[in-house]
């Protein structure tokens, strides 16, 4: 019967933030108690969801939120296989990561604020997978918005925090303009934000065409933001300022992942534009950004940006599996990376906790000193990659497997992502965890003497509990037991792509290939990490540079921007109350003038009144 | 209905100057006990007329009181509220508590002082009560002449400049619209003032070359006060000079007398003529909204910065209103324009709201504390004055339309409804509203974010009495931004009643 009553399991952390906001430091272990177990009785009730819809419960619950016109504006909340499935999946996954902060945000002087923070981010995300409406889901998708932009500066003090919170904020609001005009677009056709009456309006034709293509991709212009896809990708890198459980859970499984999940609710608007424009605009767009941000991931040092360039590059292949009728695909994707990435953040937060640094160049070696943390870390990446029989190998060919029935070049980009994502990791497991370690611990985190040590039980306990679902997850949609994901997550009108053992077999030796290489560099030596960036230097440039794309829009939008804003001012200053100020000069320059003319002496007023008489008269004459 | 509600209301402030002219200037205390127990009392009066008001028929004139005034001449006393004016009536007796509770630190000519704000609530409140010509011309001349010494008397240092240019303006709007009043006035068969009987008679709606030329004279008036573009510069000198509580009020309530004029009179009285103007009130609303959003990211001042915000949302208003006169009676659009009117007056007590509670907050730190208000002057204030920092991020966060807050409420139906009318228009004016999160954003990032500036490492966050002046504000925002369905539904239900009008 949970499923009638829904509603309610966003409204459990929203309890927990307004608590926390107003008795943080008097609550039980300052707040965080209290957002643990908001979240777990949450995470709880989306699994009982998630039972009964397996079930077949369904509901919609609709309310009215405003009357305008005559029409009131339905708005409510969707239980359904595709929305269950998250909910279940938000909530596990949000409960080990606010359990793990506990561990991880010990002894800072915000610590209450933080779960503050955290809860009222659960609330908005439950609260965006349940909507059933396009009012809703915009709400809760700037609400994300905002605790992301609060959470990735929540240390604002540093200056990069505020900036990367700032950018993050800007550049996803400005594919929710977009999005917003999408909504307005759908609304003047068909008179309603509610999906059901959306796709119903559709396929009685009352909207189609190349109106209906516009919509849909004004709708994804929303999702390209919030999922960092190309052009847009630029903030995620950069909001990995924040925290490590915010990184692990805004920016990695949850509120990035919103814009696949929006792409999947609103299907049949990109299903049924004309010849599937709308579709291949959003596989292209992820099939790019898999590989572009995969090779971005290559060069980069920061153990959590190069996580935040795998996590954009696999929302690209999420998009691509979606784009390419691979429903069930890009879902089943997006369901098993939101175990194994937040579990790679977690293990990444447990190394940066105990070394204090992100450089990988000065880590190496923990693999001894942190069994936990590696072993764990190690499940995840080989899910990343698709090493059969983890995770990601499932999900992960099923993309691929879309791919390649419709579009061989874009399962091109997608293997060749998938051979430059196990080489990143590649380098990234052998960078952190084999060899001497090459940095030095600070005293203030490690133990007496500074000595390298596994994290505590509160960080390593989630850090397993993840890396089984990052092992075994990976079988609710293996094609050997019937796919039953599929069978539960699923779009009626696509048929899912056939899995071939060839195809599987070529997509594991890609991977299996991606971390011989990796190994032959960082490992074995056999060719020397300067020794290529010597080979090509303009290659490592290009990609160091982000492929100038950072430094593009810094001249467009701050360059130009400023140009722009300090134009208006002057136009404004010297123009526009130019104009009111001459006015007032004028006026006040007429009066001194006239004041000649108000003498008081008769004289003058007689002779005024004679000339004007003769002026008449001769007037008069003329005529 | 007899009642004596809305005279009451509207008069109190009245009584209460009074009683303060008998008081001695030293007692200062009593001074101040008195502007705000009047002020208590007049707000306690207009919750007293939302409370008698019936909200199922909220699209009629309700606790009307008509008397004859001057029999000869046309002219009632004719005061009434809807769904439309009543907000606006709490908005306002709200905000004046608010202000006499900020102001009560001010030290100069108090006795002063506080005549003049209650005096400012007779002209506001009137404004908004008045169903007469000869009344709303009298309140709206009244509300002036206040503000004028507030912003001469206790403004900053280019007061003089701001006030006579204030007043300047505002007068020149005004005195358009008194003839435009006595265009309608001399064709109205019989004669009247009164302005429900005048709506009925339309007496231009034959003769559409006289009916535009008094719609300029409203349309000069009420542009003037709003402001839109190109008429705003006055307000931004004014909210510089202004003291905090006069900003608040000027931006909190003035500039909603030039929305209330377009929507109660301009669209209802001349709808022909302002059909045929729509286009141009449109563009310059989009100009207005997008321009003025560029240039308060170019301030570095917050009041200015500020300013330069309202001369934005206020264009979001007139971009609804526009839109509600371009279909005029057409039938397949009337839910269209209810829904923009109806965003449209969210978007003003939002803005009244949200505004209010912008320029008390910048009161906060610079009449008390820092005694500076350049954005670039600070720094880090968020681990010194963390409260302060909060409700500060709150009202800005509302105010670049975060759902779940007002201002959100308020946009958002005004775009479904205007996208409607002038889709074109309304995307362009949304990059108004993305260009809005960025200097909202840049604003905290530099105050409140980043290292603390050592020069403010001593500032006291926000005591008791400004607590309790923004707090109600700060409620107001997410209370209604939470739950907006009663709000939206009365408002709703005036605004069908003034398209009805229309025809």
């Amino acid at each position: 019967m949970l499923t009638h009553i829904a509603w309610i399991i966003p409204l459990l952390p929203l309890a927990a933030f307004a608590l926390i906001v107003f008795w943080g430091e008097r609550l039980p272990a300052r707040g965080s108690a209290v957002s643990i177990a908001a979240i777990v009785l949450a995470a709880l009730a989306g699994l009982g969801v998630l039972g009964e819809a397996l079930g077949g419960a369904r509901a919609d619950l609709t309310y009215t939120w405003v009357v305008v016109g005559s029409r009131p504006l339905t708005v409510g909340f969707v239980v359904d296989p595709l929305s269950a499935t998250m909910l279940a999946m938000v909530g596990v996954v949000a409960s080990l990561i606010t359990i793990y902060s506990v561990g991880y945000m010990q002894g800072d002087p915000r610590f209450p604020r933080f779960f503050a923070y955290l809860s009222l981010f659960q609330f908005s995300m439950l609260f965006l997978v349940l909507a059933d409406n396009f009012l809703f889901i915009y709400m809760a998708w700037e609400l994300v918005g905002l605790c992301s932009y609060l959470l990735i500066g929540f240390w604002f003090e540093r200056p990069s925090a505020a900036r990367a919170a700032v950018k993050a904020f800007v550049v996803t609001r400005i594919g929710d303009f977009a999005m917003m005009i999408g909504i307005l677009l759908l609304f003047l056709r068909i008179g309603s934000l509610r999906f059901d009456d959306i796709f119903r309006a559709i396929d009685l034709g009352g909207i189609g065409g190349p109106t209906l293509t516009l919509a849909a991709l004004l709708v994804f212009g929303g999702a390209v933001g919030k999922s960092a896809q190309v052009p847009l990708h630029v903030w995620l890198p950069d909001a990995m300022e924040g925290p490590t459980p915010v990184s692990a859970l805004i920016h990695a499984a949850t509120m990035v992942a919103a814009g696949v999940y929006l792409v999947a609710r609103t299907y049949p608007l990109f299903l049924l534009s004309p010849n599937h424009a709308a579709l291949t605009v959003v596989a292209y767009v992820g099939g790019v950004t898999a590989l572009f941000a995969a090779t971005m991931g290559v060069v980069e040092d920061d153990i959590k940006r190069v996580l935040a360039y795998s996590t954009v590059s696999q929302l690209g292949y999420m998009m691509l599996g979606l784009g390419m009728l691979g429903y069930s695909a890009g879902m089943f994707h997006l369901i098993t990376h939101a175990f194994f990435k937040a579990l790679l953040f977690l293990g990444a937060g447990s190394v940066i906790h105990v070394v204090a640094t992100n450089d990988m160049k000065r880590m190496g070696g923990l693999a001894r000193a942190m069994p936990v943390t590696f072993w764990t870390f190690l499940a995840a990446t080989l899910a990343l990659t698709g090493i059969p029989p983890f995770a990601g190998f499932f999900s992960k060919d099923a993309v691929l497997a879309a791919a390649y029935a419709h579009d061989k070049i874009l399962w091109l980009l997608g293997m060749a992502g998938a051979f430059v994502t196990a080489f990143y990791m590649g380098r990234l497991c052998w960078y952190t965890f084999a060899g001497e370690f090459r940095g030095e611990v600070p005293a203030a985190h490690g133990a007496p003497g500074g000595a390298l040590h596994e994290s505590p039980a509160v960080m390593t306990v989630p850090l397993v509990i993840l890396a089984l679902f990052a092992v075994f997850l990976g079988w609710v949609g293996a094609g050997a037991l019937g796919n039953p994901f599929e069978r539960f997550v699923h779009f009626e009108r696509v048929a899912p792509a056939p899995e071939s053992p060839g195809m599987l077999a070529v997509a594991t030796a890609v991977a299996l290939a991606g971390w011989v290489a990796a190994g032959a560099v960082y490992a074995w030596k056999i060719v020397s990490a300067s020794g290529l960036r010597r080979a090509c230097p303009w290659a490592y440039r290009l990609l160091v540079r982000k492929y100038y794309v950072d430094d593009l829009y810094a001249i467009v939008f701050l360059g130009l921007g400023a140009l722009v804003i300090r134009a208006a001012r002057a136009f404004d200053q010297y123009v526009v109350d130019g104009l009111v100020n001459a006015l007032g000069w004028l006026a006040r320059q007429l009066g001194l003038g006239l004041r000649y003319v108000q003498t008081g002496r008769a004289e003058t007023y007689l002779l005024i009144v004679f000339l004007g008489v003769v002026l008449i008269v001769l007037v008069r004459l003329a005529w | 209905m007899v009642s004596g509600i809305l005279s009451l209301t509207l008069w109190l402030p009245v009584a209460g100057a009074l009683v303060l002219l008998t008081v001695p200037r030293e007692q200062v205390r009593t001074i101040r006990s008195v502007a705000l127990v009047t002020a208590i009392l007049d707000l306690a009066a207009s919750v007293a007329a939302g409370v008698a008001f019936d909200r199922a028929h909220a699209g009629m004139m309700q606790l009307v009181e008509r008397v004859p005034w001057i029999p000869s001449i046309g002219v009632t006393y004719h005061l009434g509220v809807d769904g439309l004016s009543l907000p606006l009536v709490i908005l306002t007796t709200l905000l004046t508590v608010l202000c006499i509770v900020y102001s009560w630190r001010v030290e100069l000519r108090v006795k002063e002082y506080m005549i003049l704000f209650l005096l400012l609530e007779v002209g506001m409140v009137g404004v908004f009560l008045a169903l007469d010509f000869f009344l709303f011309y009298a309140f709206w001349e009244l509300s002036l002449v206040p503000m004028f010494f507030i912003i001469g008397i206790w403004g900053g240092p280019r007061r003089t400049y701001a006030a006579i240019k204030f007043f300047l303006y505002t007068l020149v709007g005004s005195l358009a619209m008194l003839l435009a009043i006595l265009i309608l006035y001399f064709h109205a068969t019989p004669r009247t003032f009164d302005l429900i009987a005048l709506i009925q008679q339309k007496p231009l709606a034959h003769d559409l070359p006289l009916a535009i030329l008094a719609w300029w004279g409203f349309f000069l008036s009420f542009a003037i006060k709003v402001p839109m573009f190109p008429f705003h510069t006055w307000l931004p000198d004014a909210h510089v000079e202004a003291p905090t509580a006069g900003s608040v009020l000027l931006a909190g309530v003035l500039l909603k007398l030039g929305t209330y004029g377009f929507v109660r009179i301009a669209l209802p009285l001349l709808p022909n003529a302002f059909r045929e103007m729509a286009g141009l009130v449109a563009v310059l609303a989009v100009i207005g909204a997008v321009y003025g959003a560029l240039v308060a990211m170019a301030q570095t001042d917050l009041k200015k910065l500020v300013a330069y915000s309202s001369v934005s949302h206020m264009a979001y208003v007139m971009l609804a209103v526009a839109a509600a006169a371009a279909t005029g009676a057409r039938g397949g659009l009337q839910g269209a324009a209810a829904t923009a009117l109806s965003g449209a007056t969210v978007e003003m007590l939002a803005h009244g709201i949200i505004t209010g509670a912008l320029f008390f907050l910048v009161g906060v730190i610079y009449d008390y504390r820092a005694h500076e208000r350049g954005v670039l002057d600070f720094g880090g204030l968020g681990l010194r004055l963390p409260v302060y920092a909060g409700i500060t991020m709150l009202a800005m966060l509302a105010s670049l339309g975060l759902p779940a807050l007002m201002g959100f409420v308020a946009e958002f139906l005004i775009f479904l409804g205007a996208f409607q009318i002038y889709p074109e228009l309304t995307v362009i004016t949304l990059v108004g509203v993305v260009i809005t999160v960025a200097y909202f954003l840049w604003v905290i990032y530099r105050i409140f974010w980043g290292p603390l500036n050592p020069r403010w490492a001593q500032l006291p966050d926000v005591d008791v009495r400004e607590r309790w002046t923004l707090v109600p504000l700060a409620a107001l925002m997410v209370i209604v931004g939470v739950y907006p369905g009663p709000l939206v539904g009365m408002i709703n239900l005036a605004m069908i009643n003034i398209l009805g009008l229309l025809r």
